[in-house]
């Protein structure tokens, strides 16, 4: 009380030579509202105290872009490869539920020698696993045919953290999954009541059951309490707000699994269960809207792999034509964004800049062209092509519209 | 740096089954957190209805009363004959033999052309709708206008029950379409 006190007189007697505004509430409190302008001295006023949660600079305003559906991570506006939790991109199917993470159940039955019920306190008592990774959605992908598109508009349903948690096959373990179970159901508690069929064989690898997230519990928006977590797996598998888990003989061919999330392709086909999201790459800086100046320009972006680790990231700032390899920020990780950057004297001619991601199994990110060439122009879902950006002779940066054909 | 000290599904799978054992530090494979589920606790949870169409609920559905459901609960959001929106479009605009999906971009998926199971209208609308009071209706209800839906897409005709024995028995037009997925990375063709 009395350190508020004091606090309080500190920030008046501040306000008296200055523009900290104070502000009278309805309740009669004075408050500091912030400094907007740069125009003080800091060096000549004492600022706000420590405080119970820290803030953004008042300069700094990333934002996600939300839909109905989904929102976007701002890539441009971000420094290196973990996304803050609070701009990790969401794709929820009915809202977002509030569950108290007191009476939070995940259920493991079906093929198990033990069908048992955990809490969130049962699962924090287990070994804990941290792991940094992207999770990405596979619809990560916007055909716009204007030039003012951000890379958050084409690819900002990419995100990454560190997820701590239990891995899922010391939880099968703990049930005694059986021999002949060779998929699993993981549901979720939202209004979608959201379901995927997992091949067992993921769960044994690599699964994990995540609580929380870049150091602290799981933002309700990416599953608190606990979600599924899939690495490299398209993100609609890593079931959030998990409750339960069905081991099983076969897949259950939920709707997510058939009617969404597949995608046609050639001979009339249509592919099912493409869990892996395949090599990509993406330039955010520069990218519209930046206007770059002649002269030095450090290219920079973001390349991960659903497969493994990004072997090289490679640079062509001619359109095409020659392609010249991009320095990588350690720590280059297995199926992680990782940054990459490259240094280029722009001479003030009009061009096209470009990155393609190579990855540990040798793929090399396709075109568009290339992509819909194998699958046909019917396809969706799944598209991970090289993004092109116009340097315009005034060094204006735009997004190069495709055809789709 | 996520691995343990010893893989666990190693000694599950009984690879290395002796070390596993041997080791006064090996990671325990019974910690015995959590609690025994009883037979109702998983029965009032275990929703989910595969092909085989095993776990369907007693009752029966008709193409008629399906029809009274969807107009009152259903058609707002899917449009009177389900092709008119302004959500998701739930009758096929086309038959099941018009040009595939690969070379047509704007080609309407919905049930009739693009869903391989019948199984998963039932699931899907038992968890899932309708969307303002979803799990809201009863079984009977969710045979009905899965009925309807089927009736509209035309995969049954009027006088077709739909139920626990009738419904996984439904072939879908669309299910000799579906391929599993084969991509493998590396640098072959793209597939
Ligand atoms: C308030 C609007 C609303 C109502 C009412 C509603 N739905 Fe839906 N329905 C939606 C939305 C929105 C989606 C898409 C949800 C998603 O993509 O996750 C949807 C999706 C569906 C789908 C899946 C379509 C596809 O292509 O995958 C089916 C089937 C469906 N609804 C059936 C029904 C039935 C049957 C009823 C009535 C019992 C119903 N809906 C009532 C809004 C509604």
């Amino acid at each position: 009380m009395s350190q508020k006190m004091t606090r309080r007189r500190l920030l008046l007697g501040g306000a008296a030579t200055a523009a900290v505004a104070i502000v009278k509430t309805s309740f009669g409190k004075m408050v500091q509202t912030g400094i907007p302008e740069a125009a003080l001295d800091p060096t000549k006023h004492v600022g706000p105290l420590p405080s119970a949660l820290g803030t953004r600079s008042p300069f700094e305003h990333p934002q996600r872009k939300a839909t109905l559906t989904s929102s976007q991570t701002p890539l441009q506006d971000l420094y290196g490869i973990i996304t803050p939790s609070d701009l990790h991109f969401e794709r929820h199917h009915a809202g977002v539920p509030a569950i108290d993470p007191n009476t939070y159940e995940l259920l493991i039955h079906g093929m198990v020698d033990r069908p048992t019920i955990f809490s969130l306190s049962d699962l924090k008592r287990f070994p804990s696993v941290s792991r940094i990774c992207f999770v990405e959605c596979s619809g990560n992908f916007r055909k716009p045919d204007k030039e003012s598109i951000t890379p958050q508009d084409i690819c900002g349903l990419t995100s990454q953290s560190e997820w701590t948690g239990v891995m899922l096959s010391t939880l099968f373990r703990e049930v005694g999954v059986k021999p002949k179970a060779t998929w699993f159901l993981a549901e979720g508690s939202d209004a979608a009541v959201m379901t995927r069929s997992i091949p067992v064989s993921k769960g044994w690898e690599e699964a994990m059951i995540v609580y929380a997230q870049n150091g602290e519990a799981i933002r309700p928006q990416q599953g608190y309490p606990a979600r599924l977590l899939l690495p490299g797996w398209e993100g609609n598998t890593s079931i959030k707000w998990l409750r339960r888990i069905e081991l099983s003989d076969g897949p259950f061919m939920t709707r997510e699994e058939t009617s969404k999330y597949t995608e046609p392709v050639k001979d009339g086909k249509i592919r099912q269960f493409s869990f892996t999201m395949d090599a990509r790459s993406i330039i955010t800086y520069p990218a519209y809207p930046v206007q770059v100046q002649k002269g030095w320009v450090e290219i920079r972006g973001l390349a991960w792999s659903g497969r493994g680790k990004i072997a090289r990231v490679e640079i062509s700032t001619n359109a095409g034509k020659t392609w010249n390899i991009a320095q990588l920020q350690e720590p280059v990780l297995d199926k992680a964004h990782t940054y990459f950057r490259y240094l280029w004297q722009w001479n003030g001619d009009t061009t096209e800049i470009m990155s393609r991601a190579i990855d540990e199994t040798g793929y090399i990110q396709p075109s568009l062209e290339q992509l819909i060439k194998a699958r046909g122009i019917g396809t969706g879902y799944h598209l991970n092509p090289v993004t092109a950006w116009l340097v315009k002779r005034d060094g204006q940066v735009v997004y190069k519209p495709e055809q789709w054909k | 740096m996520f691995k343990l000290r010893m893989p666990y599904w190693a000694c599950v799978a009984g690879i290395a089954m002796s070390s596993c054992e041997q080791r006064a530090d090996a990671v325990p494979i019974h910690f015995g957190y959590g609690r025994a589920a009883t037979a109702n606790e998983i029965a009032g949870k275990a929703i989910a209805i595969p092909p085989s169409g095993i776990g369907l609920p007693p009752g029966n559905g008709t193409v008629q009363q399906g029809a009274v459901v969807y107009a009152s609960k259903c058609a707002a959001c899917h449009g009177v004959t389900g092709v008119e929106g302004p959500f998701n479009i739930l009758v096929a605009p086309d038959t099941a033999n018009a040009i595939p999906f690969d070379r047509a971009p704007k080609r309407v998926k919905s049930i009739g052309n693009y869903w391989p199971y019948a199984t998963t209208v039932f699931d899907y609308v038992r968890r899932a709708m309708p969307y303002n009071a979803p799990g809201s209706l009863s079984d009977e209800e969710v045979y009905s206008v899965t009925a309807w839906l089927l009736y509209a897409n035309k995969l049954i005709d009027t006088t077709t029950i739909i139920n626990a024995k009738t419904l996984p028995a439904i072939v879908m037009p669309a299910r000799k379409y579906y391929v599993t997925d084969n991509r493998k990375g590396g640098n072959g063709p793209y597939e």
